[in-house]
């Protein structure tokens, strides 16, 4: 695909001249994304749209261009970025472009590079042989290494409306309890349904990533949830120390945090059952070891290594244990998590602060994102990190599993 | 009252050919274009109640005689025409030699750009159209509604024959249109459908259009147009117009008219 930006203004709504163009486009065989339009607000102003134009070829480009500039397109002038070698290691040149999550590409010697896998907050490094770019974190980044300054030559497309007209279709971060939430829970099935039947036909390889908190347990979403990755709708798991302790701690206890998930009251010593619990996976090595040897019989855990979920747990300065498996490094927990994300087409994150704008800043924007949570001020801080493609619902995590899992034909 | 600017047909002929109006085969004849402007300036100044303004006509300029040409003036302000022909270009520097010389704060368009002034650019008090494609760029228009601060709607002119907005379209005092539909591309035809009212709107007969019965000057509730053109007097007078018939022949060799040999000052 070759892609040209052109830019119009004048009085271009109302006189159909922003119509003609981007009938012309279509008609000549092209296609566009009208990247930014402002429109006046007085009728004596002017309205100003830039229009992403993609060609199949570059012949059909230039027809495309010469029929519409003499209704006023103009080409916009394209130079190539400029780069400058990372003075040392883990330290980025003065003026480095700081990256958004929307698909972005970096002009060199005139070609565009698409810079794959976009992540918000990271940097720019051109390789020059095989010319490709690259997003890096900041610690990552080596001495030497080409990175992108500045903003010229580098362009962000913006998010496309999927085609799909449910809740995501509108990308609105509903933050609210007063809001209902049935179809968004609807949609979110509906979805999970959609890539598990694509995976099963072979069409496709997308993934659902889940990222939940201990208040799942806590609250009595650990039957739904683990029901939900059992019957094979959860590929990608994100979580910390506590939601898998709690969990196999159910699982040998009946408790959570000491209070009986059956009956519904703390029983004696019941604080020490997940220290109990982190004790004996830690004492057989892993997670892994906990459900084959038999010790840890049901629940999410249990569901996720016999389902084959990819895992990452990452640590917290304030874990009991912690478990095996949790990495206690939050840069190699950072770097875990990233890996998992290629291929991501759903993301969940329930009841966790920390996993959920953690997951949010690795997510491509394209990613279509629910955040549950109890406390509106989760949703709402993910999309202050910039996360503004997830749709909030604010409501009871149990609650919400529940649903879920009874909308994917849960029968309990 | 409203003023005009003219400019005696002295060096007026069909010297070359920018549109498909013009043959230098086909000369127009001096004495009967000379009468025929003489005509204009009486209707004008004597039953329309104009008041007129002269420039000096120039050896080598023939078609400085359309002063609709010039440019356009608006409170004040004057931006130059910037000729998308040769042949016309010479005529900018007189032009802008008046509008200054009369006080006339001058503001000149990006000079990449071509504009043919109230040839091109005609409004309504409301908003403004501005013909495209054939003289004019569309970018004038961008530039002129941030000069003007007015609305003005760009509409794509399509027939070579009616290559300026004046020669095709005709806005009147009452808000009502006199044009000619098939000199417009449809996305045009829509916007003009839209923004003026059916029973405001006249399409004029091919003939008539063809006699450039839309190159008209309107002032008040009069309309001086040329002769031949029955039906759009017939339509002017049930909508409360004296119209003033003038035999501009000579004129319509170039590819101009009655609106073509005035400016409006005001």
């Amino acid at each position: 695909m070759i892609v040209q930006t052109v830019t119009i203004q004048g009085h271009i709504i109302d006189s159909l001249i922003l119509a003609k163009v981007l009938d012309a486009i279509v008609m000549l065989g092209g296609t566009f994304t009208l990247s930014e339009v402002k429109v006046g607000t007085q009728r004596e102003d002017t309205s100003h749209a830039t229009i992403l134009i993609e060609a199949p070829t570059m012949e059909l480009l230039q027809e495309i261009l010469k029929t519409i500039l003499p209704h006023g397109a103009v080409v916009e002038t394209e130079e190539d970025c400029t780069v400058e070698p990372a003075p040392a290691d883990g330290i980025l040149p003065e003026d480095f472009y700081a990256t958004s999550h929307l698909s972005t590409q970096i002009r060199w010697q005139g070609n565009w590079i698409e810079v794959p896998q976009p992540e918000m907050d990271l940097a720019i490094i051109l390789k020059t042989s095989p010319l490709s770019a690259q997003m890096v974190p900041m610690g990552s980044v080596k001495k030497g290494d080409l990175v992108v300054t500045g903003r010229k030559g580098v362009r962000v497309f913006p998010l496309e409306r999927p085609k799909e007209r449910d809740v995501f279709g509108f990308m609105e971060a509903q933050v609210s309890s007063e809001r209902p939430h049935h179809h968004i829970i609807a949609d979110v099935a509906k979805r999970m349904k959609a890539i598990q039947q694509q995976r099963k036909d072979g069409k496709g390889s997308g993934k659902v990533l889940f990222a939940g908190g201990p208040a799942i347990i806590h609250a009595g979403g650990r039957e739904a949830l683990a029901w939900i990755i059992e019957a094979g709708y959860i590929h990608v798991l994100f979580c910390g120390n506590a939601l898998a302790a709690h969990d196999m701690e159910a699982s040998l206890y009946g408790t959570s945090l000491g209070y009986n998930l059956g009956i519904g009251r703390s029983v004696p010593h019941g604080h020490e059952h997940h220290l109990r619990t982190i004790n004996r996976v830690r004492a057989l090595g892993s997670i892994q070891q906990a459900i084959e040897s038999g010790l840890i019989k049901e629940g999410i855990m249990a569901a996720c290594i016999r389902q084959g979920v990819q895992m990452v747990l990452a640590g917290t300065i304030r874990d009991d244990g912690p478990l095996p498996d949790v990495i206690t490094d939050s840069i190699k927990a950072q770097k875990a998590m990233r890996a998992a994300i290629p291929g991501v087409e759903l993301a969940l994150l329930v009841a966790s602060t920390l996993h959920a704008v953690a997951t949010g800043n690795l997510l491509p924007a394209s990613s279509p994102t629910v955040c549950v949570d109890i406390n509106p001020a989760v949703p709402t801080k993910l999309s202050d990190r910039g996360s503004f493609q997830a749709v909030g619902l604010v409501m009871d995590s149990s609650s919400f599993l529940w649903e879920l899992a009874r909308e994917l034909g849960w029968e309990g | 009252m409203s003023r005009l600017l003219m400019c005696p047909p002295d060096h007026f002929g069909i010297e070359y050919e920018i549109n498909p109006w013009m043959r230098v085969s086909n000369q127009s004849n001096e004495e009967r274009a000379r009468t025929q402007w003489k005509t204009l300036t009486q209707v004008l100044e004597n039953e329309v109640g104009a008041k007129l303004e002269f420039m000096e006509p120039i050896p080598g300029l023939p078609d400085l005689v359309f002063t609709a040409n010039a440019g356009v003036i608006h409170e004040g302000k004057a931006v130059p025409s910037q000729f998308r022909h040769p042949e016309r270009q010479g005529e900018e520097r007189h032009f802008i030699d008046w509008f200054t010389k009369k006080g006339y704060e001058v503001i000149n368009l990006y000079p990449e750009i071509n504009f043919e002034g109230a040839g091109d650019l005609l409004g309504f008090p409301d908003f403004w159209i501005g013909g495209y494609r054939q003289r004019s760029d569309i970018r004038a228009y961008a530039q002129l509604s941030e000069i003007f601060q007015k609305e003005i709607m760009p509409v794509e002119l399509v027939d070579q024959r009616f290559y300026h907005l004046d020669t095709c379209f005709c806005p009147l005092i009452g808000g009502e249109l006199l044009y000619f539909p098939p000199a417009f591309d449809s996305y045009a035809q829509t916007v003009l459908a839209s923004r003026i009212e059916q029973d405001k709107r006249f399409a004029v007969p091919s003939q008539e259009g063809e006699r450039f019965a839309c190159n008209a000057v309107c002032i008040d509730r009069h309309v001086v147009l040329p002769t031949g053109c029955p039906e759009t007097m017939a339509w002017l007078h049930k909508h409360g117009y004296t119209t003033h018939p003038v035999e501009l022949d000579e004129f319509l060799k170039a590819g101009g008219s009655a609106k073509c040999l005035t400016l409006a000052l005001d």
